[in-house]
């Protein structure tokens, strides 16, 4: 019946405040995926990100397991998943300042279990338990309590990276150097970490894993493409993820496809496309010279 | 120049990994306003002597002081330029805020952004500033290294530590660097850490050698030569031959009356 209402008459539409949810939605995480995602990928950690998002599926299956078989009612998988984030962060964190060439091990490591576990508990959760829901999100479930919650860790997030932007900015480009002006280097970076699992964990029960890792890399790759810095590049990433959200949003809802994947195929088509493009130019660029 | 106060001393000091000793027993020391060459061939422990002058090592006996405090009091004080960046290509940033990066301290926070003016002086100083707006990574290999010499001078340092700094360098932009130091010499200590063993530039005063074993030690340890003029030339040769006790300072030029 709603596929017949156009995707704009539905955005206005005061009987149906799920989709204007939504929207919402998209631009309070736009923020967080800009702002965030240009750290992390300037920082050159998105794989760290990607390995505490997929590991909070553990928490959340533990969440439901203890909820359901009654050993602790009303536990929300939120908090599962908080916990198995600042766990995983505390432990990728504390291997890459004391055992670098470990690094790439112990993600993939906590990658694996993390999701092993959580398919194991839903496995014996009483009655049906879909994990692909909490990979990819419903974006149109969202609550208004829930925007208010993105609403905050926007602000918070933001308020960081404004405060910050020097040590943050030094720190990522030439972390020796920022240690000898006296920038406490390893809290930065374990700060980034811990501030990116929260952000991760808020994000994700809106708008399911995938498409957490997939913003949080490329619309911030995307813009790196043009940015002069770091903050235009946070500015850029923003606009673009506030575009794939509605872009996303508007063909999933026209098309009846589930929006979350709708969002990230077209991020990755778009980051896709751009690096194509620069290549191209790159190439011909050499092609002249020569 | 003997009544200035000392710049770097190290007194005793030893320092080791797990399962190697790199440094024994090292004690020299020079002065501010000096310009020093320290010479060692690769893996002697250049690196490690330099993370030791910058408190990013402690050493397990011996004391390190720069400037006459502890390493990590002093740095405020100090311009490091580093051998390279390790950095992304990707990483978007402009000339201009890679110097600005050198007024960088803990504390350092948006609301202070007086800093573009001393970054363009900076720059005019490695004789840059026509590119500050420029991407970083435009930038030529030599270029580059001298926007992190830029980077260094932002806060007029009394000391200026390079590594490795005409590694990879072209003769023009070498000639450049060296000018751009020429115009420092005396205002501020200058150390020079290089690989290059035989000769070192026209403009330093003294030459450490880290190429040193004691007798019966495995860490390698600091001597001092002596320094010859070329003719003609802009570099002097170090006389390996002569070895000076590393301790012990004079100072060739202006003797007597500075």
């Amino acid at each position: 019946m709603f596929e017949s209402v156009g995707f704009f008459s539905a955005l206005f539409n005061p009987n149906l405040p799920f989709i204007r949810n939504a929207f919402f939605a998209g631009v309070l995480s736009s923020v967080l995926f800009g702002v965030l995602g240009s750290v992390v990928t300037v920082k050159r950690i998105s794989s760290l990100a990607g390995a505490i998002s997929h590991a909070v599926l553990g928490g959340i299956g533990m969440a439901l397991y203890l909820s359901a078989t009654g050993i602790m009612p009303n536990l929300s998988p939120m908090v599962g998943a908080m916990v198995f984030a600042l766990i995983s962060a505390l432990i990728i964190g504390f291997v890459s300042l004391k055992s670098k060439q470990r690094e790439d091990t112990v993600i993939q490591a906590i990658w694996a279990i993390g999701m092993s576990i959580g398919v194991l508990f839903m496995a014996k959760t009483p009655g049906y338990t879909d994990p692909s829901s909490f990979l990819f999100g419903n974006i149109l479930l969202i609550s208004t309590q829930d925007l208010v919650l993105l609403l905050i860790l926007d602000v918070i997030v933001v308020f960081l990276a404004w405060f910050f932007y020097p040590q943050i900015e030094a720190t990522a480009f030439d972390e020796e150097f920022a240690k000898v002006r006296g920038v406490p280097t390893q809290k930065v970076f374990l700060a980034i970490l811990s501030v990116s699992a929260i952000a991760v964990v808020l994000l994700q029960t809106f708008v399911g894993i995938v498409m957490v890792i997939a913003m949080l890399t490329l619309p911030a790759g995307t813009a790196g493409f043009k940015a002069k810095n770091l903050a235009s590049m946070m500015f850029f990433a923003t606009l673009y993820s506030l575009l794939f959200s509605f872009g996303g949003l508007a063909l999933g809802w026209t098309l009846d496809m589930p929006v979350g994947a709708m969002v990230v195929v077209l991020a990755g088509a778009f980051f896709l496309g751009r690096s194509l493009g620069n290549l191209i130019r790159k190439r011909s660029m050499k092609h002249d010279k020569s | 120049m003997l009544d200035k106060p000392v710049a770097l001393k190290f007194s005793d000091v030893t320092f080791s990994y797990p399962h190697h000793t790199v440094l024994q027993e090292v004690s020299f020391h020079f002065h501010s306003g000096e310009f020093i060459a320290l010479v060692g061939p690769n893996g002697a422990g250049k690196t490690t002597l330099l993370k030791l002058i910058l408190g990013l090592e402690q050493p397990q006996e011996g004391i390190v002081e720069l400037l006459g405090m502890a390493p990590k009091k002093s740095l405020a004080n100090i311009g490091y330029v580093p051998q390279h960046v390790n950095y992304d290509p990707t990483f978007p940033i402009s000339v201009l805020e890679v110097v600005r990066m050198g007024a960088l301290t803990k504390r350092s926070n948006p609301i202070a952004r007086e800093t573009n003016e001393s970054a363009l002086k900076a720059l005019s100083l490695v004789e840059l500033q026509d590119l500050a707006k420029r991407p970083y990574n435009a930038l030529s290999g030599g270029q580059r290294r001298r926007v992190l010499v830029a980077r260094a001078l932002i806060g007029n340092p009394s000391m200026l530590i390079l590594d490795e700094p005409t590694a990879n360098m072209d003769k023009t932009s070498e000639q450049r660097l060296y000018n751009t130091l020429a115009k420092l010499k005396g205002e501020t200590t200058i150390l020079i850490v290089t690989h290059d063993m035989k000769s070192v530039s026209s403009l330093t005063d003294r030459v450490f050698c880290i190429d040193a074993h004691k007798s019966g030690k495995e860490g390698r340890t600091v001597v001092q030569h002596t320094l010859e003029a070329v003719d003609g030339g802009d570099e002097k040769k170090v006389r390996h031959d002569v070895e000076i006790p590393a301790d012990f300072c004079h100072f060739p030029r202006e003797e007597g009356n500075v």
